[in-house]
C-alpha cells in the first residue's frame, strides 16, 4: 500500500508546489483553484492510504516472494449478469435528454433510475442465486 | 470452516454459472471483456463515423470557394469530428476499451474492481455518444463552435437551437462514464493485483493507465462542472461566461484547458504504454529502464495538469513565461520515453511483425507532433500561428501517431488474445504502410499552409491565397489514410470469415495477459505462473535465461 500511497502524494504535492508558484506569480484566481482542489485530490486519498498502509498487515500484492499456495484458492467473489446498470443507464440517460428537450423526459428517466436503484439494492441485498445456496450449505 | 465455506461456494458458483445467452448477455454481461469488447466496436464505429466526416471536410477544402457542403454544415461537421474524435474514441477505445479488456488480465486479476460500475459507464458512454450524434437530426443542427465549445460562442444569442445542448448532455453523460472507469481502473490497480505482483512489478500498459485513471479524475469533474455552468448560462439566466451579467468569457477557457490539456495526456499515456508493452516484445528484450519509464509518466501526469493555458498565450490574460516554462518542461520526460523505446530496440532480435511496424511507425510520427509542440510551448511561435493549419497539423500528428499508429500496434498485438483468431500479416502490412503514407501527405503540407496564414476553421477559401496546391495534396493524402483505414476492415472481416486459430501466446509475451488462453476463459485465469519478476511470463517459457531467477531485494532482512 505505501507505493500506492506515494503516488498519490507525489502527484498531490507536485500540485501544490506548482499552485503556490501559480498562485503568488499570477493572482489569478480561476487556475488556483482548480490547482488547490486537484491538489487535495492528491492529497487526501495518499494520506488515506498512507495511514491504512502503517495498519494493515503486509499484502500479498506487495510481497516480492509468493509461494503456490498463496496463488491458489479463491480470490474473490464477482457479481453475475445483471439488467440493473443497463436499466440505470437508460434512465440517465432519458434524465440527460430531458435538459434538451422537457421535463417530461425525466419523469420516465427518473422511473427507470429509481426502479433501478431499488431492484438492484434488493439484488445486492440476496446477492445471487449461488449467494443463497452457499448460505443454506453453511447453515447446514 | 473456511475452506468448507469456500468448497461450497465453488461448486454452486459453476452451477449457477449459466450466462444467458445472445442479446441479453450483451445487455447484462458485467465481465470486463464483454464490456470491453463493447468499448472497442462502439469507439471504433465513431471513429470511421468521424473518418468519414474529416474526409468531407477534405473534400469541400480540396477547390478554392469549394461548395460541397454549407458553412453552417462545415462547422457542424469539424465540430462533431473533433468531440467524436476526442471524446468518443481516443479516450474511451483506450481507458474504457483496451484498458477494460487487459488491464485486469495484465495484473492477474478475475475482473475490474467495480464489474456493475463498469458496465454503468459503458451504457453512460453509448447513450452519451448516440446523444451527440442525435444533433444532426435536429431542425437547427447539431453543435457548430468546435470541440473546445467557447463562450460566448456556445451561449445561447450565437448557438440557439437542442443541438448545442444535446452535445452538452452528450459529454456530460461521457464524462460521468470517464470517471466511473477512472474510478475502476485505479481501485482495480491498486487492490486487485495477483500475489506478487508489486507495483514495480507491473506492466508499463498498467503503469500507464493506472496514471491515466488518476489524470481522468482530475480532468473531468471540471468539465463537467464546466458544462453544468454552461448550460445554466444558456437556460437559467445565468453569467458565468457572459460579460453583460459580470461574468467572465476567459472563465471557460480556463475551465476548459484544465480539463483538456489532461485530457491531451489522457489521450496520450494508454498508447505509450501500448507502445511500451509491443517494442520489448518484438526486440525480444526486456524495456530499457523500467523505472524510469515509470517516472516519466508521472511526471508528464504531473505537469500536463500545470500547462492548461498554453492554449490560450493569445487571450493576453495568462501568466505566459509559467506556461510556457512547464510545457517547454513536459518535453523533458516525454523525450526520455522516446529515448527508452528506442534503447529497447537497440540491438534487440527484432521482428517486424505488424504490431512492431505500426509502434516503429508511431516513434517518428509522434515525435514530428511532439516537436511542433515544443515550438508552440514558445509564445512567440504561438502568437504566430495560433488558430492557423500549423496547430491543426500539429495535433492531428500526435493525436493520429498515438491513437491510430500506437492504438492499431495495440489492436494487432491484443487482437489475437481477444478474440482467439489472428490478424492477416500481409493485409495488415498494407494497412500499415498505406495509411502511413496517407498521414504524411495529409499533414506535411498543413504545417506550411498554416505558416502562410491559412486560418483553421474556416469553409472557403480564396484561389487568390496561394491555398490551393497545399490543400489538395492534403486531400489526396486523407482519401490514402481512409483506403489505408478500409485496409483494416479487411482484414477483420477476412480473419472473421476464415479464421486462424491463435494459440495463448503467439508472440512470446512476457506479461500476464499471455498465461491464459485465447480468448480467456470467465473470470480469466485457471492458474497464475508464480510472479517473481516484470516478467512472469517470460520466467516460465524461457528458464534457460539466467534472468529467469526470483529477484529478491531487501538485503538482509529477505535472508532466511
Amino acid at each position: 500500500m505505501r507505493t500506492e500511497s506515494r503516488i498519490y502524494l507525489g502527484v498531490g504535492s507536485f500540485f501544490l508546489l506548482i499552485l503556490i508558484v501559480y498562485f503568488l506569480w499570477s493572482k489569478e484566481s480561476t487556475g488556483s483553484v482548480l490547482l488547490l482542489a486537484s491538489a487535495g485530490l492528491g492529497i487526501l486519498p495518499g494520506l488515506y492510504m498512507g495511514w491504512w498502509s502503517r495498519r494493515m498487515k503486509p499484502r500479498l500484492e506487495d510481497a516480492e516472494v509468493v509461494e503456490p499456495r498463496d496463488i491458489s484458492g479463491i480470490v474473490g467473489t464477482f457479481p453475475e449478469n445483471t439488467i440493473f446498470p443497463f436499466t440505470l443507464g437508460i434512465g440517465a440517460w432519458l434524465t440527460g435528454l430531458a435538459f434538451v428537450f422537457g421535463g417530461w423526459f425525466a419523469v420516465i428517466g427518473m422511473g427507470f433510475v429509481i426502479s433501478a436503484a431499488f431492484a438492484a439494492t434488493i439484488e445486492s441485498k440476496r446477492s445471487s442465486l449461488a449467494e443463497a445456496a452457499n448460505r443454506r450449505g453453511a447453515e447446514d | 470452516m473456511t475452506s468448507v465455506l469456500s468448497d461450497e461456494k465453488t461448486t454452486s458458483n459453476v452451477e449457477a454459472q449459466r450466462p444467458p445467452g445472445g442479446f441479453y448477455r450483451w445487455i447484462t454481461s458485467v465481465d470486463h471483456k464483454v464490456i470491453g469488447k463493447n468499448y472497442m466496436y462502439t469507439a471504433l464505429t465513431f471513429m470511421f463515423i468521424a473518418g468519414a466526416m474529416a474526409l468531407l471536410i477534405r473534400t469541400q477544402l480540396f477547390n478554392p470557394n469549394g461548395h460541397v457542403v454549407g458553412q453552417q454544415t462545415y462547422n457542424e461537421l469539424f465540430t462533431i469530428h473533433g468531440s467524436i474524435m476526442l471524446y468518443l474514441f481516443a479516450g474511451p477505445f483506450a481507458f474504457g476499451g483496451f484498458a477494460n479488456y487487459i488491464v485486469p488480465l495484465q495484473i492477474g486479476a478475475p475482473d475490474m474492481a467495480f464489474p456493475r460500475l463498469n458496465n454503468l459507464s459503458y451504457w453512460l458512454f453509448l447513450t452519451g455518444g448516440t446523444t451527440m450524434l442525435l444533433g444532426f437530426f435536429t431542425a437547427s443542427g447539431a453543435a457548430a463552435f468546435g470541440w473546445v465549445a467557447y463562450a460566448p460562442l456556445s451561449s445561447n444569442p450565437y448557438s440557439p437551437g437542442p443541438g448545442p445542448d444535446l452535445w452538452i448532455v452528450s459529454i456530460a453523460l461521457v464524462g460521468f462514464s470517464g470517471i466511473f472507469t477512472g474510478v475502476n481502473l485505479v481501485t482495480t490497480i491498486f487492490y486487485l493485483r495477483a500475489p506478487g505482483l508489486t507495483m514495480f512489478r507491473m506492466p508499463l500498459f498498467t503503469w500507464s493507465m493506472l496514471v491515466t485513471g488518476i489524470l481522468i479524475l482530475v480532468a473531468f469533474p471540471v468539465l463537467t462542472a464546466a458544462l453544468v455552468m454552461l448550460y445554466a448560462d444558456r437556460h437559467f439566466g445565468a453569467h458565468f461566461f457572459s460579460v453583460q451579467g459580470g461574468g467572465v468569457p476567459v472563465m471557460w477557457q480556463n475551465l476548459f484547458w484544465f480539463f483538456g490539456h489532461p485530457e491531451v495526456y489522457i489521450l496520450a499515456l494508454p498508447f505509450f504504454g501500448i507502445i511500451s508493452e509491443v517494442v520489448p516484445v518484438f526486440a525480444k528484450k526486456p524495456i530499457f529502464g523500467y523505472r524510469g519509464m515509470v517516472f516519466a509518466t508521472l511526471a508528464i501526469a504531473g505537469l500536463s495538469t500545470g500547462v492548461w493555458a498554453h492554449h490560450m498565450f493569445t487571450t493576453g490574460t495568462v501568466l505566459l513565461p509559467f506556461f510556457s516554462a512547464l510545457s517547454l518542461l513536459i518535453a523533458v520526460p516525454t523525450g526520455i520515453k522516446v529515448f527508452t523505446w528506442i534503447a529497447t530496440i537497440w540491438g534487440g532480435q527484432i521482428r517486424f511483425s505488424v504490431p512492431m511496424l505500426f509502434a516503429m511507425g508511431f516513434i517518428p510520427a509522434f515525435v514530428m507532433g511532439g516537436i511542433t509542440g515544443v515550438m508552440l510551448a514558445s509564445p512567440p511561435i504561438d502568437f504566430y500561428t495560433h488558430d492557423t493549419y500549423f496547430v491543426v497539423a500539429h495535433f492531428h500528428q500526435v493525436l493520429i501517431a498515438t491513437t491510430i499508429f500506437a492504438g492499431f500496434a495495440g489492436i494487432y498485438y491484443w487482437y489475437p488474445k481477444i478474440t482467439g483468431r489472428m490478424l492477416r500479416e500481409r493485409v495488415g502490412r498494407w494497412n500499415f504502410w498505406v495509411t502511413y503514407l496517407g498521414f504524411w501527405v495529409t499533414f506535411m503540407p498543413q504545417y506550411l499552409l498554416g505558416l502562410r496564414g491559412m486560418p483553421r476553421r474556416i469553409a472557403v477559401y480564396s484561389a487568390t491565397d496561394g491555398f490551393t496546391f497545399l490543400n489538395r495534396v492534403s486531400t489526396v493524402g486523407a482519401y490514402v489514410m481512409a483506403i489505408g483505414m478500409a485496409l483494416f476492415l479487411v482484414n477483420v472481416v477476412w480473419s472473421w470469415r476464415r479464421p486462424v486459430a491463435a494459440e495463448a501466446n503467439p508472440w512470446d509475451g512476457a506479461t500476464l495477459e499471455w498465461a491464459t488462453s485465447s480468448p480467456p476463459p470467465a473470470h480469466n485465469f485457471h492458474s497464475l505462473p508464480p510472479i517473481r519478476s516484470a516478467r512472469p511470463v517470460w520466467d516460465v517459457n524461457h528458464p534457460e535465461h539466467a534472468d529467469a531467477a526470483p529477484v529478491i531485494a531487501g538485503g538482509d532482512e529477505s535472508a532466511d
